[in-house]
C-alpha cells in the first residue's frame, strides 16, 4: 500500500536548517491502523504530510499503491490527493460558509461529479457518520465532535485507499475522542488503511500498530492489541 | 464551457462572505461615482466656459480708423482717418479667400417710432454677409440682400426686442417704421442669442444709409471673418497683414498704433483655447486620479480576500483542487463583484449628477454630465485592473504548498 525509503526531510530556519526527518523507513498494508507517536518535534506531523502530499520530502523514495511520489505537478499531486487520500484534521478545517452536506460534497466536486450525483453521495457518509439530520447545518452550529464527524464523512465521499488523520481527537473531549475512534476503528474493520498522529497514549492503544519517532528517526515499531473504543462509549 | 457547479462556487462564496462581497463592491462603486461626479462637475466647468462666449463667430476681426499720433510723409499728426467703400473691395480683392465675409458698417443712433410707440436704437447699415458674421437668425421675414445695395431701397430689419417693444401683438412685416422721420418698410425680424442688447438694433442697406446720413460713401468700421480653416497664427498674422495694407493705403506711421485699430478675436481665442486645454488637463488628472486610487482600493482589497482565503484554498487542495480551479474562483469573484459594483456606482454617479446638475448653475457649472462611453471604459479598467491585482495573488496562493496555508489561522 505505502513504501518509504529512507526519507530525508529539512526546513530552513533563516541561514540554518532544521533537520526533522533523518532517513525514515517505513511500509504500510491495506488494512492496516498505524499510529505516529512522538513528542513534538519528532518530526510525526511532518512525516504524516508528506505521505499526504501536503509537503515534499527533500530525499529518499516513497510509493504510493504502487506510484512512485516524486516531483511532482501542481496538479497532479492535487489528482492524486483527490483519488488516494482523504484528510482528517485536529481543527477539523471544514469551510465555514458550506453547510455541512456541502463541506462533504466538496471532494466530489474536484473529482467532477455531477451536482445530483454529488449530494447523494454526500448525504450516504453524512447518514454513515450518523448526521443525515444536520446536512443543512454550518460548522458553526455543530459541536466538535459532530465537525469532526463531518470531516470524517469528507474524508471518506471520495472513497479513498488511506485515510490520514493528524491529532484527529485532538480538539476533542475524552468522551467525545473515543466515539470519534470509535467510528475510525469501524472504517478499519470494513478494510480501510488508516495512518494518525497522536501523541495519546490511550489512543494511540486504539489503532493495531504503533510506530515511535524521536528527533527525525524511528525509535520503535510494534504490533500492538488493540483496545476497542466502543467500551468506553 | 460554461461550468454551472463553477458558478454556484461562486455565487455562494459572494453570497455566503457579504460583508468582504459588500466592502471590495463600494470601494469600486465609490470609486465609478466619484469618477463620474468629479468628471461632470469638470465638463460642466467647461460648457459654462464655452457658453460664456457666446455664438458670435469666432474668426471675427474687427478694423476701425481713429487719428494718427505721428507726422509721416509730410502729414502732421492729429489727422482723422476717414474709411470708405473703396477699403473693404481693396481687402475682400486682395486676400480673396483669406476672408470669409467681410461688410462695412456705418453706425447711428436713431428714434424710431412706430403709431405712436417710441424708442430709441442702435441703426447699423451693413452688407448682407452681416447676418452670417453676427450668427443672426431671421425670425419672419427676410434679410437685408443684394439687390436692397443696389437700389438704396428703403428697407429694415429689425431685432426682436424691437418688434416687443414697438410692434406689440402686431406682424411686423409690412408695415412701415418711421426713422427720423423718414418711413422705412420692414421686411424682416432677426434674433441673436448674444442677448437683448444685440436685439435692440435695426439694420439697415449701407448704400441706403450712405445715402439718408450726408450722401457719401463712408465708412464707420470693417467686420470681417478670415477664413476658419486658419490657424490661430496665421490667423494674427493675417491681421497684422491687413493693418499694414491700410496703413499704408492711408500713409500712417508703421509704428503708429491709434491711427488703425484692430480686434483680432484669434488673440481671444488663443486664451480660449489654452484655457480649454488646461481644463482638459485638470480633467484628466482628476480622472486619472481617481481612477488610480479605484485601482490602488480594489487591488489592496484582492490583497486582503486572498490572504483572507488562504485557509480555504489550502482545504480546497487538499480534497484536491487543482491550482487551476483555485486561481479561476477567486478572479471569477472578483470580476462579478467589480462589474456589478460598477455599474451600481455609475449609475449612483448618473443619478446624482442628474439630481444636482441644475441647482449648481449658480456655482459656473452647466449640464454636468460624462458620456456613458466614458464610465463604461473607467468601468471595464477597474475590472482588468481588480482582475490583474486579483490575479497575483491568486497565483501565489494556488502555489502555497497546502500544508502552510493550513496551517495559516
Amino acid at each position: 500500500m505505502l513504501k518509504i525509503n529512507q526519507l530525508h526531510k529539512s526546513y530552513k530556519i533563516g541561514d540554518s536548517s532544521l533537520h526533522v526527518l533523518k532517513g525514515i523507513d517505513l511500509s504500510v498494508e491495506e488494512g492496516e491502523m498505524v499510529a505516529i507517536m512522538g513528542s513534538s518535534g519528532s518530526g510525526k506531523s511532518t512525516l504524516l504530510n508528506i505521505i499526504g502530499m501536503l509537503d515534499e520530502a527533500d530525499e529518499g523514495e516513497y510509493i504510493l499503491d504502487g506510484l512512485p511520489i516524486k516531483n511532482l505537478t501542481e496538479k497532479k499531486a492535487a489528482v492524486y490527493r483527490n483519488k488516494f487520500l482523504g484528510f482528517i484534521f485536529q481543527s477539523f478545517n471544514l469551510i465555514n460558509y458550506k453547510n455541512a452536506l456541502e463541506n462533504v460534497a466538496l471532494p466530489l466536486y474536484y473529482q467532477g461529479l455531477k451536482r445530483k450525483e454529488r449530494l447523494e453521495k454526500a448525504s450516504y457518509h453524512l447518514e454513515k457518520v450518523g448526521l443525515s439530520a444536520w446536512g443543512h447545518h454550518l460548522p458553526k452550529e455543530l459541536s466538535g465532535g459532530q465537525k469532526q464527524r463531518v470531516a470524517i464523512a469528507r474524508a471518506l465521499a471520495a472513497n479513498p485507499k488511506l485515510l490520514l488523520a493528524d491529532e484527529p481527537t485532538g480538539a476533542l473531549d475524552t468522551k467525545t475522542s473515543h466515539e470519534i475512534m470509535a467510528f475510525i476503528q469501524h472504517l478499519n474493520d470494513e478494510g480501510k488503511t488508516i495512518l494518525m498522529v497522536t501523541h495519546e497514549e490511550d489512543i494511540a492503544n486504539m489503532c493495531k500498530r504503533i510506530v515511535r519517532l524521536r528527533d527525525g528517526i524511528i525509535l520503535e515499531d510494534t504490533k500492538v492489541n488493540q483496545v476497542r473504543a466502543e467500551q468506553y462509549v | 464551457m460554461f461550468d454551472i457547479d463553477l458558478w454556484r462556487e461562486i455565487f455562494q462564496s459572494i453570497n455566503k462572505n457579504r460583508t468582504r462581497s459588500l466592502m471590495s463592491g463600494f470601494t469600486v462603486a465609490f470609486a465609478i461615482l466619484l469618477f463620474a461626479i468629479l468628471f461632470g462637475i469638470a465638463n460642466g466647468l467647461k460648457n459654462t466656459f464655452k457658453e460664456a462666449f457666446g455664438t458670435d463667430a469666432n474668426n471675427s476681426i474687427i478694423i476701425f480708423p481713429g487719428k494718427t499720433t505721428k507726422a509721416y510723409k509730410g502729414l502732421q499728426a492729429g489727422r482723422k482717418i476717414q474709411f470708405k467703400n473703396e477699403d473693404r473691395a481693396l481687402i475682400k480683392e486682395k486676400y480673396g479667400d483669406k476672408v470669409q465675409f467681410i461688410t462695412s458698417k456705418v453706425n447711428k443712433s436713431i428714434s424710431a417710432s412706430f403709431r405712436g410707440k417710441k424708442n430709441d436704437y442702435e441703426l447699423r447699415g451693413v452688407y448682407p454677409e452681416y447676418m452670417f458674421i453676427e450668427n443672426n437668425v431671421v425670425k419672419s421675414g427676410r434679410y437685408i440682400n443684394q439687390n436692397d445695395l443696389n437700389n438704396n431701397a428703403k428697407v429694415v430689419v429689425i431685432g426682436k426686442v424691437v418688434e416687443d417693444e414697438l410692434f406689440y401683438k402686431e406682424n411686423p412685416i409690412g408695415k412701415y417704421i418711421n426713422l427720423s422721420g423718414i418711413q422705412y418698410k420692414i421686411v424682416g425680424v432677426f434674433t441673436d442669442d448674444e442677448g437683448d442688447s444685440e436685439e435692440s438694433v435695426i439694420y439697415m442697406p449701407i448704400t441706403t444709409t450712405q445715402f439718408v446720413y450726408g450722401n457719401n460713401d463712408f465708412v464707420d468700421l470693417l467686420h470681417l471673418t478670415y477664413n476658419p480653416e486658419m490657424s490661430n497664427d496665421q490667423a494674427l498674422a493675417f491681421g497684422n497683414s491687413i493693418t499694414k495694407v491700410l496703413k499704408d493705403k492711408f500713409d500712417v506711421a508703421r509704428d503708429d498704433q491709434r491711427a488703425i485699430r484692430m480686434w483680432n478675436m484669434a488673440e481671444g481665442t488663443k486664451q480660449v483655447e489654452l484655457m480649454t486645454t488646461s481644463l482638459t488637463m485638470i480633467i484628466l488628472v482628476i480622472g486619472f486620479g481617481t481612477l488610480i486610487a479605484g485601482i490602488v482600493g480594489i487591488s489592496n482589497i484582492m490583497i486582503f480576500v486572498v490572504k483572507e482565503r488562504t485557509k480555504e484554498i489550502g482545504i480546497r487542495k487538499a480534497l484536491g483542487a487543482t491550482p487551476r480551479s483555485i486561481i479561476s474562483i477567486i478572479l471569477i469573484e472578483s470580476i462579478i463583484i467589480t462589474t456589478i459594483a460598477g455599474y451600481v456606482g455609475l449609475l449612483l454617479g448618473v443619478g446624482v449628477l442628474e439630481l444636482v446638475g441644475p441647482s449648481l448653475e449658480v456655482y459656473f457649472i452647466k449640464d454636468p454630465g460624462v458620456s456613458n462611453s466614458l464610465v463604461f471604459g473607467a468601468t471595464l479598467t477597474l475590472i482588468i485592473a481588480g482582475a490583474i491585482a486579483g490575479y497575483l495573488p491568486a497565483k501565489k496562493a494556488s502555489q502555497i504548498k497546502p500544508i502552510i496555508a493550513l496551517r495559516n489561522d
